[in-house]
């Protein structure tokens, strides 16, 4: 263990703030003893160190248990600013802003549909387009590309991609407020006019899951959540537009930085003020991002709906397909939150890390008001993946953030050379597993060995306030890009 | 001489490109990251692009150039094989050559989605010869 960690609880590790001349607050890490030794393995602590110095930053630079190395923020990190002194960083968002993931139920037993499952995937397969220099179905033109990026989920219910309901089942109902098309280049709209509705290649996914495991029925319950349950989750971003609104305003940002002649550890910590003109506009285009990437994961759900009703000759009502909860874990959001006592108005950054809202934060007209925000937590292709809950005390520790997933163990190369895509594919197959992805190379790229145990991480969340869990998912069939 | 390295990071990637000038490492640098994408021995020379990038640091002017095929990549759907740097002028203006074909999903297995160049741990140094850094968000 590095020397300068002090360990406050089981669950929780702190950087002094005085390890580091520069930085402004201490860090905190949310890891065990046994997942420490994987974080130390990278420069993930050196990241959280680097982070502490962002302007403004308020009560700590927090790190989420399934921290790892990622660039200027790590992954897995938190940021808090006060939007009157502090910054905005399009680092601490990063390239694929709002990625995040959804989890649509049905009525359905999974051991039931057993038999119809390859025929569910392959149909899946046909009508979600995955992986690279694949388009979507629908090619936007710019009156219709603004109105999505203004409106978020309203485009899609206007024309009949999403049930009434699914808006209330969406973090914001399914529009970030301030965004502003007229901030978002030209670049932007052409990558992202005919991207609608593709799942992307790397680690997103569309996966068929089974609830295996209860650990909390009354909060199951109100989910609508089941043992032996069939569900579905999508995991996905904004594509090309949000890549492209990253790489614009990183460049931006590094004007602003030479201009307030700003020192930072590291380049793609790049900020600019949240109330300075460059802020502004950085955060009303992040906001248009937001709100394709959750119209995007609606568009997905639409044809998930679709080949349902293909497969199952019901239609998506009968078989009960509603939201659960669509959440980002890659998004800066104004939020008010307790620190020193006092309220304040914070820009949180939440780099690989998810908002896990307990009652009190809620909105009244939230359908979760009483329980707490579901938390969707993916894991790898073949273990596991969580429903967790936001609680009440969560917002003492992290602004009431928790992970995003498992992390990852193993680079890409590494993982390319320790495991082969054929065989993996295979031993998948015999667990019963059915696999539509690309080629076998990118399978073992996301082979599940390439990632930490879901499960740990999940625990320590757990273990550290910062969400609860409630079900425990076991993949079914997967769809990979 | 060696044209790149892959540069291991555990969630995402790097290169690190050689070259005995400033023009051929620029070169190099993209030529690892479309070897990245998509295998260039499968990629043929059918088309080509003018491209002309501008910023104020050799290191900036890199993830310029960088990014700039990115784009055309995403939006005219063409992969390149064949980077050829014509003018640079004071590390801080680059006019080039890329040429490629456009994406035939038959021929072209792709191998990872890059989504854009980071200035985490961005270099670009001459010691002997010149080497340069970057790490690109997948």
């Amino acid at each position: 263990m590095a020397d300068y960690l002090e360990k406050l609880t089981p669950c929780c590790y702190k950087i002094p703030k005085t390890h580091k001349q520069g930085m402004l607050v201490p860090g905190i890490i949310y890891v065990d003893d046994k997942l420490l030794r994987l974080v130390e393995a990278d420069k993930a602590l050196e990241q959280v160190i680097n982070v502490a110095f962002l302007p403004g930053i308020v009560k700590a630079s927090f790190a989420m248990p399934d921290i790892h190395w990622g660039y200027g923020f790590p992954i897995g990190g938190v940021a808090a600013t006060d939007v009157k002194r502090g910054a905005v960083s399009p680092g601490g968002v990063g390239f694929d802003i709002s990625c995040g993931v959804r989890l649509l139920k049905t009525n359905l037993e999974a051991r039931q549909i057993v038999p119809l499952l390859k025929d569910l995937m392959h149909e899946l397969s046909r009508n979600i387009p995955k992986g690279v220099g694949r388009h979507g179905r629908t090619k936007l033109n710019r009156r219709e590309m603004e109105e999505l990026l203004l409106t978020g989920m309203s485009w899609g219910l206007k024309r009949g991609y999403a049930w009434d309901e699914d808006v209330l089942h969406v973090e914001e109902k399914g529009c970030l407020a301030g965004a502003d098309p007229s901030k978002v280049s030209e670049r932007a709209f052409e990558r992202g006019h005919d991207q609608l509705g593709t799942l992307g290649s790397g680690n997103h996914f569309l996966e068929a899951q089974e609830v295996v495991g209860i650990y909390n029925d009354r909060v199951a319950e109100a989910f609508g959540l089941f043992k032996g349950q069939l569900v579905v989750m999508i995991h996905s971003g904004s594509r090309g537009l949000g890549h492209q609104i990253c790489s614009d305003y990183i460049k931006v940002m590094n004007k602003v930085i030479k201009k307030l002649d700003l020192e930072l550890p590291d380049r793609q910590l790049a900020c600019a003020p949240v109330s300075s003109s460059e802020g502004k506009d950085y955060y009303a285009a992040m906001a248009c991002a937001a709100n394709y990437a959750m119209a995007n994961r609606q568009f997905l759900t639409y044809w998930t709906r679709r080949s349902f009703e293909c497969i199952f000759k019901k239609s998506a009502r009968e078989l009960g397909m509603s939201l659960l909860y669509d959440v980002s874990h890659n998004l800066a959001k104004f939020e008010n939150h307790i620190v020193d006592g006092k309220e304040m108005r914070l820009c949180v950054h939440r780099k690989g890390a998810t908002r896990a809202f307990g009652p009190n934060l809620l909105p009244k007209d939230s359908p979760y008001r009483n329980i707490g925000q579901p938390v969707i937590i993916p894991g790898d292709m073949a273990r596991a993946s969580y429903v967790l809950v936001g609680m009440a005390e969560s917002e003492n520790e992290a602004f009431s953030s928790t992970c995003h997933g498992a992390g990852r163990l193993m680079s890409r190369s590494q993982a390319k050379k320790m495991i082969r895509g054929d065989q993996l594919k295979k031993e998948l197959a015999e667990k019963g597993l059915i696999i539509e992805a690309g080629h076998a190379s990118l399978l073992a790229e996301e082979a599940p060995g390439a990632y930490k145990d879901v499960s740990m991480v999940v625990d320590v969340c757990d273990g550290a306030k910062l969400s609860k869990k409630v079900v425990k998912l076991r993949p079914l069939g997967v769809l990979k890009g | 001489m060696k044209r790149f390295d892959i540069l291991e990071h555990t969630a995402d990637v790097g290169i690190v490109a050689y070259g005995k000038s400033l023009k051929e490492v620029f070169e190099n640098t993209a030529l690892g990251m479309f070897s990245l994408i998509v295998d260039p021995r499968t990629v043929r020379e059918r088309v080509c692009y003018d491209v002309r990038v501008e910023n104020e640091e050799k290191e900036d002017l890199l993830v310029e150039w960088l990014n700039e095929l990115l784009y055309i990549f995403e939006v005219n759907k063409v992969v390149f094989k064949k980077l050829k740097a014509l003018r640079l002028k004071d590390e801080r203006f680059l006019e080039a050559k890329a040429c490629g074909e456009r994406i035939d999903l038959r021929r072209h297995q792709f191998e990872i989605q890059i989504k854009g160049c980071t200035y985490h741990e961005l270099r670009v140094e001459k010691d002997k010869t010149w080497r340069a850094q970057v790490i690109f968000d997948v």
